[in-house]
């Protein structure tokens, strides 16, 4: 079948793959430049990276984003499980529809309507009941594990749905109540599910700036915020440096996640042939 | 405190408790029991954050900008006893109406997200048809490949073409370089720039779906069986692209919804002419302070976006009822 | 005879209407919106038996089991177990365990803690649930495995870890939804009797549900068979195969040779039966309460023909009643048995099964043979639905 073809396939894989790795690529090779001008190459040079962790302002952004993305993550984790188990398994519960409609809005809304209409709930509720008294991190958490939770409410109800139900109707018929179920039987077999929804959470927390923007109060910037308004400034190589730290960072947790994933998978293999094995000699 | 101002302070008292009383007795009829508060918070929570602020959003869009805290009227006014007095403007969507400015906006966001969608479908097709073609070890890395740049920061990712695009960013300066170009493109500041930005931004949006769309479906067997007579791209025009249409919708839809109210990328690399509701929106809101046309300019962007939100849904109950 | 009524009521205490049952299920109907999934279904299980669910796949077996488990509660009607209503309780206060078709081990513990997940649960003190987690692994031949996860076991080794589980709790009574089902066929048949054994030495009330007719045969003290959500009949394996009560079980279990016709004459037992199917007239032994000229069906089980080449046995003078001339037009050899299908014309083709009682080669009745069919009054069964 078409030699052609596969070369065109190929050649648009590797064209592809250039174009989404490209830019990040060019992020991290200024990031070493010496120059203040970022296309204009002057030697190699770490003093952007010195600069970076001497900048107050960006620092406690970065704090501020961190603790965020930590407590949005494990909020968004919790009723977002909740919510997933609710699809994947509560069959047809009456408001299902508009279920599956709130847990699908947040996913594709563009973020200048979130945050809008949250900014505009938190005002109103601020003027009808005296809170949020002022806007700054709680209302950023509470933004970000709505949409955050919706993330995790799909991945969890995926995983759950591959998860035959008679596992945990064993756990009931021998004699487990059902929040027994869920934290003896159900958790277990859905964690890996659960860390990927947390990490998303965490990742998708710490990169928001559109919904942060609104329903963040004076003195509460966060990191996108800081990076923001200096990018739109222009050009600046202590950003470089930021990117190049955190593409670094994703890397390693991505190949230690890659290399731990390949393992359990191995030990599993193994497992299976030396079940197989042993079956045969009987 | 005279007589009438104590009467009117019993009277607001007992609403108060009145009201108190029923909300407590809801909540109590509510069987919030184990199974029940599993969908309950959610749900709850869900309907606070994310229903209730557009009907607030609705609300406000029908009320008059003053210079106040909050900087609009109220819609309901407690004026004679308990009759709440309904004060709606349309003033907003009249003027929604009567300035081009708006509809220019979102026509040209609509635009932009259809020809980024499109080049997103371009690149993306060929790319998720290679990994769900590629052998099973590869697939994983590839599809790993896909996902990486999502973890990393979005904005920084825009922020990266303004070095690679700018008057004289790395393009530029190769071209001239090589001597193809005597002076520097114009790539930055202008719809160009927005495209490449939307495309680069979305496309792994759209190549997840096709991919998991396209690796499900056998399709060298199915294109072997078209091939008898049919010329290999007749045989892919006629069996695998009809076949992956629900992978093409939801992809484009995941890429078209997004795209109309994006924000980020035209402000980071839209000239200033670029017109997009994202960015009019934002301009309303922080710089005109006008939130009752901000919230109609929201309204109208919503129903704009209900079109291909209810498709996109449809879509995946779809998938969904196949995959059970 | 007061022995023969004591051995009748220990031995099949559904024959002594004074046993009381220790499952009753009356009138359970269950439905899932428009379609009725069970329909007024009441069976009585006594204590100890082994007890078979046996069905065409989607007749309900399921469902009834899972409303015996607690996980569905039915539309109508009440389940009592050990005359205790628990047509409302929930499967986690049930004396019921349930072995499932899937086995649901739990992926993430081992064969050990598998089985010991329901005594947990019971707070059942350390030292007792080791020896009773023990006992139960022994039971099923699975000590050296305790400590393996269940994706490191073969099928039946797995299927062995879920009976552990379920039995392990010494439930009032054990459901098992197509435990074999599974297997392949050897280790079906070894299992088969492994469970009978089982059951035998924990004494444990068993319902089995089964697709397969010849396990169910094996392994049951009775059976029902259910068709479309209704119970067709109960009875002994034996009773259900050479009394079947309809058309339908008659057909389901094993094979039957069935012909349309018209009750002649009824001469004490002997009923005559006038068939344009069969193509003469048949007489069946009955107690069948039939009326003269009513439309009933004639029923011969294949093995109970006698099948001979023509010429020897006479049939020259017309025909015999429950004898026919025919031609041979398939053989299958089966190794134990063989089966003739014979062609007795107007396109009726009659099932005979014959006992390969000598080893040879040739075959004393080939294709196309000329063959006589004949079988005695009272092998026959009159079905009048
Ligand atoms: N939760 C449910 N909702 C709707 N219909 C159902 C449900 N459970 C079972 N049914 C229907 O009830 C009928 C009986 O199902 P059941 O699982 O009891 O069959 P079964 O006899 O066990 O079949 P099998 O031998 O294939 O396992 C089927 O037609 C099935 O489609
Ligand atoms: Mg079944």
């Amino acid at each position: 079948m078409g030699q052609r073809r596969s070369i065109f396939v190929l050649t648009c894989l590797v064209f592809g793959f250039a174009f989404l790795y490209g830019p990040i690529l060019s992020l991290i090779v200024y990031s070493f430049n010496e120059s203040k001008l970022v296309s204009v190459w002057a030697g190699f040079s770490t003093k952007w990276y010195g600069e970076l962790i001497q900048n107050e302002q960006i620092l406690s952004a970065a704090f501020l984003s961190l603790r965020i993305a930590f407590i949005t993550a494990c909020i968004a984790v919790t009723l977002g499980t909740m919510a997933g188990m609710a699809l994947a398994r509560y069959g047809r519960f009456r408001g299902r529809t508009l279920f599956t409609g709130l847990i699908t809005g947040p996913l594709v809304m563009p973020d200048v309507i979130i945050g809008i209409s949250l900014l505009l709930l938190f005002v109103t509720s601020a003027e009808w009941l005296g809170i949020p008294g002022s806007r700054g991190m709680p209302t950023i958490i509470i933004a970000h594990a709505t949409f955050c939770l919706a993330y995790v409410a799909v991945i969890v109800q995926s995983r759950l749905s591959s998860v035959d139900v008679s596992i945990e109707e064993a756990a009931l018929d021998l004699g487990a109540r059902p929040w027994k179920v869920f934290f003896t039987i159900t958790l277990p077999i859905i964690a890996p599910a659960l860390v990927a929804g947390w990490l998303l959470s965490f990742t998708l927390s710490l990169d928001d700036l559109v919904i942060a923007s609104f329903v963040s109060g004076p003195g509460s910037s966060t990191l996108p915020m800081v990076v923001f308004s200096k990018v739109r400034l222009g050009v600046s190589p202590m950003i470089n440096a930021l990117a190049t730290i955190i593409v670094a960072i994703v890397t390693v947790a991505v190949v230690i996640a890659g290399v731990l994933m390949h393992r359990a998978e191995n030990r599993r293999q193994a497992d299976i042939q030396q079940a197989l094995a042993r079956a045969g000699y009987q | 405190m005279s007589v009438a101002a104590r009467k009117e302070q019993a009277r607001s008292d007992g609403r108060v408790s009145a009201l108190g009383k029923a909300t407590w007795r809801a909540l109590r009829r509510l069987p919030l029991k184990g199974r029940s508060a599993v969908v309950a918070a959610p749900y709850i929570w869900l309907g606070l954050f994310f229903l209730v602020p557009f009907i607030i959003v609705l609300k406000i869009s029908l009320s008059q900008m003053i210079v106040a805290r909050p900087p609009f009227t109220p819609l309901l006014t407690w004026t004679e006893g308990w009759w709440p007095q309904v004060q709606a403007y349309l003033d907003n969507y009249v003027w929604l109406l009567q300035d081009p400015l708006y509809w220019i906006a979102y026509l040209n966001s609509v635009k932009i997200a259809l020809i980024s969608t499109l080049g997103c479908l371009l690149i993306g097709y060929p790319m998720a048809y290679g990994i769900a073609k590629a052998p099973a070890t590869a697939r994983t890395l590839l599809l790993l490949m896909v996902i990486l740049p999502f973890w990393t920061s979005f904005l920084l990712r825009v922020y990266a073409w303004i070095g690679i695009l700018k008057q004289n960013g790395l393009i530029n300066n190769v071209l001239m370089w090589l001597g193809i170009i005597p002076e520097p493109l114009a790539m930055l500041h202008n719809d160009f720039s927005v495209y490449v930005g939307i495309i680069y931004s979305y496309l792994p949006f759209m190549i997840l779906p096709l991919y998991a769309n396209l690796e499900k479906m056998d399709v060298s067997l199915l294109e072997a069986a078209a091939d008898l007579g049919c010329k290999p791209w007749k045989a892919f025009l006629s069996v695998t692209l009809p076949l992956s249409l629900p992978g093409i919708v939801a992809g484009s839809m995941l890429v078209f919804i997004p795209a109309v109210g994006e924000f980020v990328i035209p402000e980071l690399l839209g000239g200033p002419d670029t017109l997009m509701i994202g960015r009019v929106l934002w301009n309303e809101f922080f710089n005109n302070r006008d939130w009752p046309v901000a919230s109609a300019v929201t309204i109208v962007l919503i129903l704009v976006l209900v079109i291909p939100i209810v498709i996109f849904q449809r879509q995946q109950a779809k998938t969904q009822d196949v995959l059970e | 005879m007061p022995e023969a009524s004591a051995t009748a009521g220990t031995l099949e205490p559904w024959r002594d209407p004074q046993a009381r049952p220790y499952v009753r299920i009356e009138g359970v109907t269950k439905r899932f919106g428009e379609f009725t999934a069970v329909d007024d279904v009441s069976l009585d299980i006594f204590r100890s038996e082994l007890f078979a669910l046996l069905g065409a796949s989607g007749c309900g077996k399921t469902t009834l089991l899972r409303m015996l488990a607690g996980f569905e509660r039915p539309t109508s009607g009440r389940i009592l177990i050990d005359d205790q209503d628990v047509t409302a309780m929930p499967p986690y206060e049930r004396p019921v365990n349930m072995m499932f078709q899937s086995y649901a081990l739990f992926p993430h513990m081992s064969v050990e803690q598998n089985v010991a997940f329901g005594l947990k649960q019971d707070s059942v003190p350390k030292a007792e649930l080791k020896a009773r987690v023990g006992e139960a692994l022994e039971l099923v031949q699975l000590g050296p495995w305790a400590r393996r996860k269940p994706h490191q076991l073969s099928g039946g080794q797995r299927q062995r870890v879920a009976l552990a589980r379920a039995l392990v709790k010494r439930p009032k009574l054990l459901l098992l939804d197509e435990p074999l089902a599974a297997l392949d066929k050897k280790l079906r048949e070894k299992t088969q009797f492994e469970l009978m054994n089982i059951q035998d030495e924990v004494g444990v009330t068993f319902v089995v549900v089964t697709h397969d007719q010849e396990e169910a045969m094996t392994l049951s003290t009775r059976m029902a068979v259910m068709d479309r959500g209704r119970v067709m009949q109960v009875g002994t394996p034996s009773e259900v195969y050479e009394f079947p009560s309809t058309r339908f079980t008659a057909d389901f279990i094993g094979s039957i040779n069935v012909f349309e016709g018209r009750v002649r004459s009824i001469d004490g037992d002997l009923v005559v039966v006038e068939s344009p199917q069969f193509g003469g007239e048949l007489e069946v032994a009955s107690q069948a309460r039939v009326a003269q000229g009513q439309t009933v069906w004639v029923a011969v089980r294949p093995e109970k023909i006698s099948i001979a080449p023509r010429g020897e046995g006479g049939a020259k003078e017309g025909r015999r009643r429950n004898a026919a001339d025919g031609v041979v037009q398939d053989i299958a050899y089966l190794g134990d048995t063989s089966v003739f299908r014979v062609d007795i014309g107007n396109g009726t083709l009659i099932e005979v099964t014959q006992t390969n009682l000598f080893r040879s080669i040739e075959r004393p009745i080939d294709w196309d043979a000329r063959v006589t069919l004949s079988w005695t009054a009272n092998v026959g069964l009159i079905l009048s639905e």
